[in-house]
């Protein structure tokens, strides 16, 4: 904090004391597993195992945990492969999302409200409940156990389908029109008109779908067995079971590895993601 | 000059004679050859949206309930009506109905928490003008981290001898439990995780309610001599927060509903079902045990149940739009 | 009922100044309209009349109280919102009964369910009903009462702000612009319910406004705000025809008064557009003035002659009942607005050349540095030499 808030922070009326008090008391409850877990990965077995309140170990056991975790497990592997994921996920998302949402919301056609209806309908639908037949589809594909099992079933998002709608109806008509007559086809005026202008809520669902997905566990532990195709989450708990408790330096330590990412970039960009996925519960 | 005045005229005269006019504005752009262009233009670039919709929502929602409705399972090249068996079989199913009372369970437990301890964090952070993103941020931290990941954390806090809890609760003097092997335990320590991770949810939501509350409102009611914090939450704050309660219940309850990371990593169900949820037995029925039908059944209900809440949720929104 | 003085009000946010040692005293049932443009400090000044912001010098009296610790609620004012800011969620007999019902009843007995079974609450509460139901008829809104905000037209909202306020017939009625969000056939309707409410209830009212048409018909005096600073407190008419500041005679007046600028030849003569005009005022040879002459004070002259200046139409514009002319005088810069009646329309073309001519007592002076020179003006031109022929 700077030195002007610290000393504002200094002359406090007792019902900001108590403001503070309650959130400060509240925000180290929050922190209270985070801490732990980092507490954890950095001591040596013998630490772990006598209990103690401490948070910093006698002996520092960090470098020790975090490269049995890395190697011990493919954590390395697990975390690109989250990243390849989610990215993929985004950018086909995007691709098919955008111009469904543009056809949306700037022209008139027949069928368009049945259209809007099935992206409704597809609001509606939970993804776990769609899993069985998902999962007989990818059978049927053969692409079961592989990168595009884990992509397929989230091509599209009527999510995504909504939000852009939404964004793109507040772009006036009139831009539109002066793009057409200068004379750019349709699908250029998706990419170079509706979706840079839409930046956004481009964001914004950007941000909802890789935590999303990034988190998921539910489909990758059906699509995919491999462990060099499992992406965090089900990577973590496969290492989990494997470990069966004992180790549980490595594993907090792989946790830790596991958790970071999404913190550190919702750290740096907090009022982005706070926007975003709140707009995700409002759809 | 007669020419295009009178075209004109006569088209409003042709036009004003009767409802329909089989002449249109040259104006409007609505000429048959453009129509068909047009909705050609926009089905093109709603194919691949059409294609993807079709095959991974409806074709999937109809497999569900066509499933459920018959006796297909794995490797069947035939299938059969059996109308409602499968549903007949899961109702029985003593484990079902231990399922769904768990979940209800944890929903009755998560829920209120969740709920109201959000508008308490939400309340503090916005009553006061210092520290808000930093309060804000660390709240909503655990909702960002991968539950997966952080459920091995809370296995280790929840630990029967070398659990941070355990440790605390004996010193002070308070007793211990076997958190998440002790089958009267489990499903309240899988709650508290729940609460833990959806709070910041609901603080952010709320936070957003908040700030739409208009200021001058408050300063009306300083006038009007609710100065007082309480007076101010009673007549103000908590009425306008009323359409964004109800809004936070239902969207805690639906992620509430689907909580699944924690019981796969942490129980598997145990000990002997005592934390065994829905979504968990829909997995565990459909993918482990290949019970189709009955997982298809499961399905169904679990459906019926998120369209309910959603619907409600979706109604919710209309009122509070027209609320103000 | 009660006066109300600002003594020396100083509020800064941070660096920033916002009010400059504002003094002001406002008589018992007087109608006092603060005026100025946006940012200018006037709404400012209102919350800190009614005790919503602290001012960081200077004292407010209230009825002859010193009210500067004083929370709203202690201070009997009452106010009305521009967004009238009535509560969304309360019925209009609900918004309306809010104040009785803060000030009437203790906490306790502002229980939901226990205060219902306290002794006093019943019949407080019938008596609350009854105001609030003859205020409402008062304000033509007897049949909203059931209705929320949300159900309600603008200049009904505005109403049942009004009624909020008044219910508690406080000594003092602040509003900061509360028509402001209506239309302009319903402000006008609505200017004169406010002055008929003032006349009705005989209040105190202190009135934050930028439109000058509602300062001048609504106050018994207009209290001019620039830069946080007050410029000049005088009843409307003193305002447009003697103000005290070049910046209050620019604010008021449509259209904008014209400011021409000359320098004194010698005592006596002023050189100006093109003309050399005789004035009588206290000024120095070489010293800089401004001419304040509003266009109504202009009117068409034949020829040049003795108080007249001359200049080539620019533009005409045609009013219906009047026109003004838009004239480029000699010397650089100096544009004129003159309102004449509409029958000259067919006699002026644009680039014809004009002559306008001056009524002397209506020429407004002012220094440099904007301050009123008063004093007798009275125009003459000593000969009918043009400048060129004088100055050799």
């Amino acid at each position: 904090m700077s030195t002007r808030a610290l000393r504002a922070c200094l002359l406090l009326s007792p019902a900001a004391l108590f403001r503070h008090t309650v959130l400060l008391a509240t925000g180290a409850l929050i922190l209270v597993p985070f801490v732990w877990m980092v507490s954890l990965s950095i001591k040596p077995p013998g630490e772990i195992f006598r209990t103690s309140f401490s948070f910093w170990p006698v002996q520092f056991y960090g470098v020790e945990n975090y490269t049995k975790a890395v190697t011990k497990a493919p954590l390395p592997r697990y975390l690109g492969n989250g990243v390849m994921i989610c990215a993929l996920i985004l950018a086909l998302q995007i691709l098919v999302c955008a111009p469904c949402a543009y056809a949306l919301a700037k022209h008139r056609f027949a069928g368009r409200d049945t259209l809007f209806g099935l992206v409704l309908i597809g609001l509606l639908l939970p993804h776990q409940v769609l899993s069985l037949p998902l999962f007989i589809l990818g059978y049927q594909l053969g692409i079961l156990n592989t990168y595009a099992a884990l992509v397929f079933p989230y091509v599209v998002s009527p999510f995504g389908i909504f939000l852009f709608r939404q964004f793109f109806k507040t772009i006036p008509d009139d831009v539109v029109h002066a793009a057409r007559l200068d004379g750019l086809s349709e699908i250029a005026i998706v990419w170079k008109m509706m979706v840079p202008m839409a930046l956004p809520a481009v964001i914004a669902f950007a941000i909802f779908s890789i935590v999303s997905h990034w988190n998921d566990l539910f489909w990758p532990l059906i699509a995919v067995h491999d462990q060099s195709l499992m992406p965090p989450p089900l990577g973590i708990m496969v290492f989990k079971s494997e470990e069966a408790g004992t180790d549980y330096g490595p594993l907090m330590a792989a946790a830790t590895l596991v958790v970071l990412p999404l913190i550190v970039a919702f750290l740096g960009a907090q009022r982005w993601f706070v926007e975003g996925l709140a707009e995700g519960a409002i759809k | 000059m007669r020419g295009p005045r009178a075209i004109s005229g006569a088209h409003h005269e042709l036009s004003s004679r009767g409802g329909a006019s089989r002449f249109r504005c040259p104006t409007a752009s609505k000429a048959p050859g453009r129509g068909l262009r047009e909705t050609l233009a926009a089905w093109i670039l709603a194919g691949p949206s059409v294609f993807f919709l079709l095959m991974l929502y409806c074709l999937p929602v109809i497999g569900v309930f066509v499933i459920a409705f018959t006796d297909w399972r794995f490797g069947a090249a035939t299938l059969s009506f059996v109308g409602l068996d499968n549903f007949r079989e899961v109702i029985a199913d003593e484990g079902f109905r231990s399922s769904l009372r768990n979940t209800a369970i944890y929903l009755l437990i998560v829920v209120p928490s969740t709920v109201s301890l959000g508008l308490l964090i939400a309340l503090l952070i916005e009553g006061g003008k210092s520290c808000r993103s930093f309060y804000r941020a660390i709240h909503f931290l655990p909702f960002m981290a991968t539950m997966s990941a952080m459920a091995i954390a809370w296995e280790a806090l929840l630990h029967p001898t070398i659990g941070l809890v355990n440790q605390t609760l004996s010193a002070i003097g308070m007793p211990a439990a076997n958190w998440l092997r002790d089958e009267h335990t489990v499903l309240p320590a899988l709650a508290a995780i729940g609460i833990w991770q959806n709070l910041g949810f609901a603080m952010v939501l709320f936070l957003a309610g908040l700030k739409s509350i208009p200021k001058d409102i408050y300063d009306a009611a300083d006038v009007d001599g609710a100065d007082l914090w309480l007076d101010r939450l009673r007549t103000v704050t908590l009425p306008m927060l009323g359409p964004v309660s109800m809004f936070v219940v239902i969207v805690v309850a639906l992620r509430a509903f689907a909580s699944f990371d924690t019981v796969k990593v942490l129980t598997q169900g145990g000990p002997g079902h005592a934390s065994e949820m829905l979504l968990y037995t829909l997995y565990r029925e459909s993918f482990e045990y290949l019970r189709t039908g009955y997982g298809a059944a499961i399905a169904v209900v679990f459906l019926a149940i998120v369209v309910t809440l959603t619907l409600v949720q979706a109604h919710l929104m209309d009122r509070k739009v027209h609320y103000q | 009922m009660a006066s109300v003085s600002i003594d020396g009000i100083v509020k800064n946010y941070g660096p920033t100044p916002v009010l400059r040692n504002v003094s002001l005293s406002i008589a018992d049932g007087e109608f006092l309209t603060l005026l100025g443009p946006s940012g200018c400090g006037k709404s400012t000044l209102l919350r800190v009349l009614a005790g919503l912001e602290m001012q960081d010098a200077g004292s407010i009296l209230i009825g002859g109280q010193v009210v500067d610790g004083l929370r709203p609620k202690r201070r009997d004012v009452a106010m009305v919102f521009q967004s009238y800011a009535l509560y969304p969620h309360m019925t209009v007999a609900a918004n309306i009964a809010l104040p009785l019902r803060m000030r009437r009843l203790t906490a306790i007995q502002r229980l939901p369910l226990l205060g219902r079974l306290l002794p006093g609450r019943a019949r407080i509460a019938a008596e609350t009903d009854m105001e609030v139901t003859r205020t409402a008829k008062s304000l033509d809104i007897g049949h909203l009462l059931t209705r929320k905000p949300g159900q309600l037209s603008g200049g009904q909202r505005q109403r049942v702000a009004v009624g909020r306020a008044m219910v508690r017939h406080p000594a003092v009625f602040l509003m900061d612009e509360p028509l402001s969000n209506l239309d302009s056939k319903l402000r006008v309707q609505m200017r004169a319910e406010i002055k008929e409410l003032h006349q009705r209830l005989g209040g105190t009212f202190v009135y934050v406004t930028h439109d000058q048409a509602e300062a001048m018909t609504l106050s018994d005096r207009v209290a001019v705000m620039l830069d946080g600073e007050l410029l000049q407190v005088a009843p409307p008419q003193d305002i447009y025809d003697d103000p005290s500041d070049r910046r209050v005679a620019e604010f008021i007046g449509s259209p904008k008064i014209n400011i021409l600028e000359g320098v004194m030849r010698e005592r006596g003569l002023i050189d100006v557009a093109g003309s050399t005009l005789k004035i009588d005022a206290a000024a120095l040879p070489g010293m800089h003035l401004s001419l304040g002459i509003r266009p109504e004070a202009l009117h068409l002259a034949d020829q040049a002659g003795q108080s007249t200046l001359t200049g080539s139409v620019r533009m005409i514009e045609h009013m219906g009942s009047d026109l003004f002319v838009h004239l480029d005088l000699a010397g650089p810069d100096q544009p004129l607005v003159a309102r004449l009646p509409a029958e000259y329309g067919p006699r002026i073309i644009p680039g014809q050349t004009l002559h306008v001519g001056i009524r002397p007592e209506r020429v407004l002076l002012f220094t440099p540095d904007g301050r009123r020179l008063r004093g007798q003006v009275e125009l003459s031109r000593p000969s009918v030499t043009p400048l060129r022929e004088a100055a050799r």
